[in-house]
């Protein structure tokens, strides 16, 4: 008697909200902040802390909080593949010239040890400006100092077709500056490998 | 036959720049992997460059790890299925968007540029849900069987 009750129970509580499936936030290991929102109709959960979770059910998002264990548990074989994080590297050049300073040559030196760890590269060169001049010049003078290091990785062997060159222009400093400043940190070259 | 002669290295051309539509590539893949373009089933090898509309699936000993143009990382564990929806990236300002679906199985998630530049650019479906991504780090998995409500 009991016991028909208590599975009625379930079997009614189970009708009204299946579950569908989980998700949850991770630890940032860049250290940015996570948020994320699980949206299903208008109803909403927010997850903005570690291990913060929700499980989606036939009738809305349902918080709760999972732990590193549930998740292994869980997700172990697709957090198993993923793929190795990109590897930046910061190149400075002399002032006003297209030469690499010192320092620079030998972290360039450093790239090529790392591309070969990596079973199939593929290589972002990405050219920066300080905040001289308008976006259209340093769009142009950013995407040419790119193309300059990734036309040096190809003469050092590196397959062309594995190299993309990219221009931010002057939107992202690593140093902040007013408009109109010329900044030695800010005239930079990354390379990421990934 | 001057003719064809001429067309072939157009051809050739107009194949190699298609490339520039590469989205991503397959970084890890072990077990069973394939990749649906269109008609086509593809092996999801080592290496293989992704397109936008692709969709990626693993068998039951399969799992497969995604590099995107936006440095985002997918990853699949076994019996999942993942639609690259949608897909346009601007390297110069980092604006555009990122859809993706996951119909089953289980998925990590690093978002990238795309989704630092504009919170809201990022969004995972599931069947019953959709995953805002303001950053960074998550996991998702959606069960054998489900029905979308």
């Amino acid at each position: 008697m009991r016991l028909g009750l208590a599975v009625g129970a379930a079997a009614l509580v189970a009708a009204c909200a299946t579950p569908t499936g989980e998700v949850v936030l991770l630890p940032a290991q860049d250290g940015h902040r996570s948020v994320l929102a699980v949206k299903q109709g208008d109803r909403e959960v927010l997850l903005d802390k570690p291990y913060a979770a929700a499980t989606t059910t036939t009738q809305g998002p349902r918080a709760f909080e999972s732990s590193p264990k549930e998740v292994e548990a869980r997700f172990g074989r697709a957090l198993a593949a993923q793929p190795a994080r990109p590897q930046s590297f910061t190149l400075y050049f002399v002032e006003g010239g297209n030469e690499l300073t010192e320092d620079s040559k030998r972290v360039f030196e450093s790239v090529f040890p790392d591309i070969a760890r990596h079973p199939v590269p593929d290589i972002v060169v990405i050219g920066h400006t300080d905040s001289v001049g308008t976006d259209a010049y340093n769009d142009r003078l950013s995407l040419q100092r790119a193309d300059a290091i990734r036309n040096a990785l190809i003469e050092r062997g590196i397959p062309a077709e594995d190299i993309v060159a990219e221009g931010r222009g002057k939107r992202d400093p690593l140093v902040a500056t007013a408009q109109g400043v010329s900044e030695a940190r800010n005239r930079r070259v990354e390379i990421i490998v990934r | 036959m001057l003719r064809w002669g001429l067309a072939l290295p157009v051809l050739l051309f107009a194949a190699a720049s298609t490339q520039a539509a590469d989205i991503g590539q397959v970084k890890v893949s072990s077990g069973n992997v394939t990749i649906d373009r269109g008609s086509q089933a593809l092996q999801g090898r080592l290496g293989v460059r992704l397109q936008q509309g692709d969709v990626v699936k693993t068998g039951a000993d399969g799992s497969v790890g995604i590099t995107m143009s936006d440095n985002s990382l997918l990853s699949a564990g076994p019996n999942s299925v993942l639609a690259l929806d949608q897909y346009a990236f601007d390297t110069t300002t980092n604006q555009g968007r990122f859809d993706t679906s996951l119909s089953k199985g289980t998925l990590a998630v690093v978002s990238g540029r795309l989704a630092r530049q504009s919170p809201g650019a990022m969004t995972v479906r599931t069947p019953s849900a959709i995953l805002g991504v303001r950053g960074t780090e998550f996991v998702v998995s959606v069960d054998a069987g489900s029905v979308a409500h």
